[in-house]
């Protein structure tokens, strides 16, 4: 493209858009969503294999009783950072690169409506998490106060390395921030002519809600991390009793923005698993407008449950009621959403390609972990299973099988579209049956072990749950090295693999099926026309 | 940047900056809220008494528990003079609480009470507390500090035995070093004197 351009500076600058620049500067100034979503995928799976190589750690050590491989200290800096890095490196940076990929396409605009800030929320990342990720090297070591850093475990008692910890919070949360004003941008201004809300595809509704629970919550986040600073630097006692603060304070602050985060890892898989099912069962979505309905309620509830995290602290009972009785009613909305996808499949014609194995595995597992979160919620029954292992089960299952099924379901199901290559099918299957496998393996004797009383974050245990563990941490390590497989087959259908037809599926009906397989650089330029067949039904 | 979207812009970004300032209006609310209801154990400050107003409600007998416990890395020795009492609702009472610093430095404390069940920290009532101050203490130096209170005689039925725990936290390091300093000068004075008393049961004037 540019070799061709010596002496006709006139088109110079007319050809520069027409493709993406050369080189490393192609991704570091990038304003392209496609990119930008690119990026951010392999960011993110980046920080999932560290965040696994933790949880392997962890497992290691919990193969057996007693103590082997780490010190206690290495541990709790592990659990501390698994948990941090999958939930603020993996999970939501996947889910922010799907809206970039998917969002333009899908709602017909030909960019996200900022782009250049788009940009810099990419680039803060490997910042923020170079910064949390140096802190493990620091005299004292990194985090070691769980991923939850309740004070004064993380003021009083925390390493000095605290002070990073919190700068990178900071910046991972400016970049989520500034990654949902985007998305919300997007959606409410760039919609092609005929789009309206209630013909926008699921993911586009989920994730405009995701992006408003960020707002909300993120903030929140950045102050209780900034009371902490000042805790630790400027005397002040937010969280210490000593002065007058009080350690119950920051729970509630960090379970107000808590609770609606694990929604903001959630919701926009339904929003995957809503796009794939009717595609694989060929079908129109069951009940679209109660989806978007129950999304907002789930994201409403999200606000009034926090302190069902919290049942033990010491809670008057009219408090306790309210928090079991509005955690349960979040059943209501998420029923509604699994009896949709089931009644989607229901007499549909169904095939099952990957994605569609995913997220059909989504739907049962999700399930189990939200029934296991019911469990949770009989304030009751919770001062018996609270910190122990069941609960280390239920968020996993909802949070493995749950939200990473559903992005490894969307990985196979648009992988397609952005690479313009079929990818190898056989071994996509292949490594479903392995992570179902794996991860049922891996967390479901969690279950058990917990309601025996073991407790979490804690690198040695009783004898009596030794089995347990051994099979646990068996199929850690299947599930872990599944992933590798994962990794071999996406830059497989990158390099090499049966070209992909514009649909890509048979079943597929949207705007960014109606484009070439790999999308073109530039998308949507003059707004395409939305009509029946090509919106989300 | 078209107007539209930069109108959707500015909006979210307000939206983040008022939940920004929402995350920091939480602690005063939650402290109002830990006030009004009495949740969290948290009894209110210095109580006046006015004889006229309560009468002892000689139908109940309530017990009330003094438990005494050092936060973390304190090393101050800390116990009341009575593990427990008996009192009526609207009876005045007063306890000693007897605290050592063994050490051979001056240090500050601070103690911070809890009332639990929950529900009966808004109807206990200190006229005297030596946790609405900080003290200091001398090197050796024993402190008998007198508490004095009453359960408001509408405290629910349903509750006969309430306990009040203090933790006492070393503030040493994060309080005004001027106090310190005055105090370590005044601790040096004494001894160059060579006051002869290694421990000075000093009662806080009640």
């Amino acid at each position: 493209m540019s070799e061709v351009v010596v002496g006709h500076d006139h088109h110079d600058d007319d050809d520069h858009h027409h493709g993406p620049a050369k080189g490393i500067a192609r991704w570091l100034f990038t304003t392209n969503h496609k990119d930008i979503g690119t990026l951010y995928l392999w960011f993110s799976f980046a920080m999932f294999l560290i965040g696994g190589c933790m949880a392997l750690v962890i497992r290691t050590e919990l193969f057996e009783p007693g103590l082997q491989f780490v010190d206690p200290e290495f541990f709790n800096q592990m659990t501390t950072n698994h948990g941090l890095i999958m939930v603020f490196g993996a999970i939501m940076p996947a889910f922010v690169g799907l809206a970039n990929w998917l969002i333009p396409m899908q709602l017909g605009a030909p960019d996200m409506a900022l782009p250049r800030m788009n940009n810099l929320s990419f680039w803060i990342l490997p910042f923020a998490f170079g910064l949390m990720l140096s802190t493990l090297f620091m005299e004292g070591g990194g985090p070691n106060f769980g991923w939850t850093f309740y004070a004064p475990l993380s003021t009083t008692y925390a390493p000095d390395s605290v002070t990073f910890f919190i700068f990178a919070v900071h910046m991972m949360g400016a970049s989520s921030i500034m990654g949902s004003i985007n998305i919300i941008a997007t959606i409410l201004n760039m919609r092609a002519p005929g789009m309206t809300f209630m013909k926008m595809p699921l993911f586009c509704w989920t994730w405009l809600i995701t992006a408003y629970l960020l707002i909300a919550v993120m903030p929140v986040l950045a102050g209780a991390v900034t009371m902490m600073l000042f805790d630790i630097h400027f005397g002040t006692s937010f969280f210490s009793a000593a002065g007058g603060g009080d350690p119950v304070m920051f729970q509630h602050i960090f379970w107000f923005f808590g609770h609606p985060e694990v929604y903001i890892m959630i919701l926009p898989a339904f929003g995957i698993v809503s796009a794939i099912i009717p595609t694989f069962a060929r079908k129109p979505l069951f009940g679209y407008d109660s989806m978007v309905y129950a999304t907002a309620s789930i994201a409403f509830l999200s606000f009034i449950v926090w302190a069902h995290h919290m049942f033990t602290v010491g809670m008057p009972l009219a408090g306790q009621l309210f928090f079991m009785y509005s955690t349960m009613f979040i059943a209501v909305p998420t029923g509604v959403k699994v009896f949709n996808w089931v009644a989607t499949m229901w007499q549909g014609s169904m095939t099952f390609e990957t994605p569609m194995l995913f997220a059909i595995a989504f739907v049962v597992l999700f399930t189990m972990g939200g029934f296991s979160g019911l469990m949770l919620a009989i304030t009751p029954a919770d001062y018996q299973y609270h910190d122990t292992y069941f609960v280390v089960a239920h968020f996993h299952y909802v949070l493995v099988p749950g939200a990473l099924f559903s992005i490894i379901a969307a990985v196979y199901f648009w992988l397609p579209k952005w690479c313009g290559n079929m990818y190898d099918e056989s071994l996509g299957k292949l490594h479903f049956w392995l992570s179902f496998v794996g991860v049922n393996v891996t967390f479901f004797p969690q279950h058990f072990s917990g309601l025996a009383g073991m407790p979490r974050r804690i690198p040695d245990y009783a004898l009596q749950f030794a089995d347990f563990n051994m099979i646990s941490s068996m199929g850690a390590f299947l599930f872990g090295f599944s992933q590798l497989l994962f990794m071999y087959i996406v830059i497989k259908a990158i390099r090499s693999g049966k070209p992909a037809t514009g649909q890509v599926w048979e079943g597929a009906h949207g705007l960014e099926w109606t484009i070439p397989s790999p999308a073109p650089y530039h998308t949507f330029t003059t707004p395409p026309v939305v009509s029946d067949s090509n919106a989300h039904n | 940047m078209q107007g539209s979207i930069r109108k959707t812009v500015t909006r979210l970004g307000l939206i983040a900056l008022g939940m920004f300032c929402f995350g920091w209006a939480l602690i005063p609310l939650y402290d109002l809220l830990c006030d009004i209801t009495g949740l969290n154990g948290k009894t209110g400050g210095q109580y006046t008494y006015d004889a006229a107003m309560v009468q002892p409600d000689k139908s109940r007998l309530l017990k009330v528990n003094f438990l005494t416990n050092t936060n973390g890395g304190m090393v101050w020795e800390f116990r009341s003079e009575k593990g427990g009492v008996r009192v009526h609702p609207g009876e005045l009472k007063t306890v000693n609480f007897i605290v050592r610093n063994p050490t051979d430095k001056v240090m500050v404390g601070q103690a911070i009470p809890s009332v639990s069940p929950g529900r009966a920290a808004e109807h206990f009532h200190k006229t005297e507390c030596f946790c609405f101050e900080q003290q200091v203490l001398q090197p050796g130096e024993e402190l008998m500090m007198p508490m004095r209170f009453l359960v408001g005689p509408e405290l629910p039925k349903n509750v006969e035995t309430i306990s009040l725990s203090y933790a006492l936290f070393d503030i040493t390091d994060t309080v005004d070093q001027g106090v310190l300093a005055a105090a370590t000068a005044a601790s040096q004075k004494a001894s160059s004197l060579e006051q002869t008393k290694e421990t000075k049961p000093l009662v806080v004037e009640g």
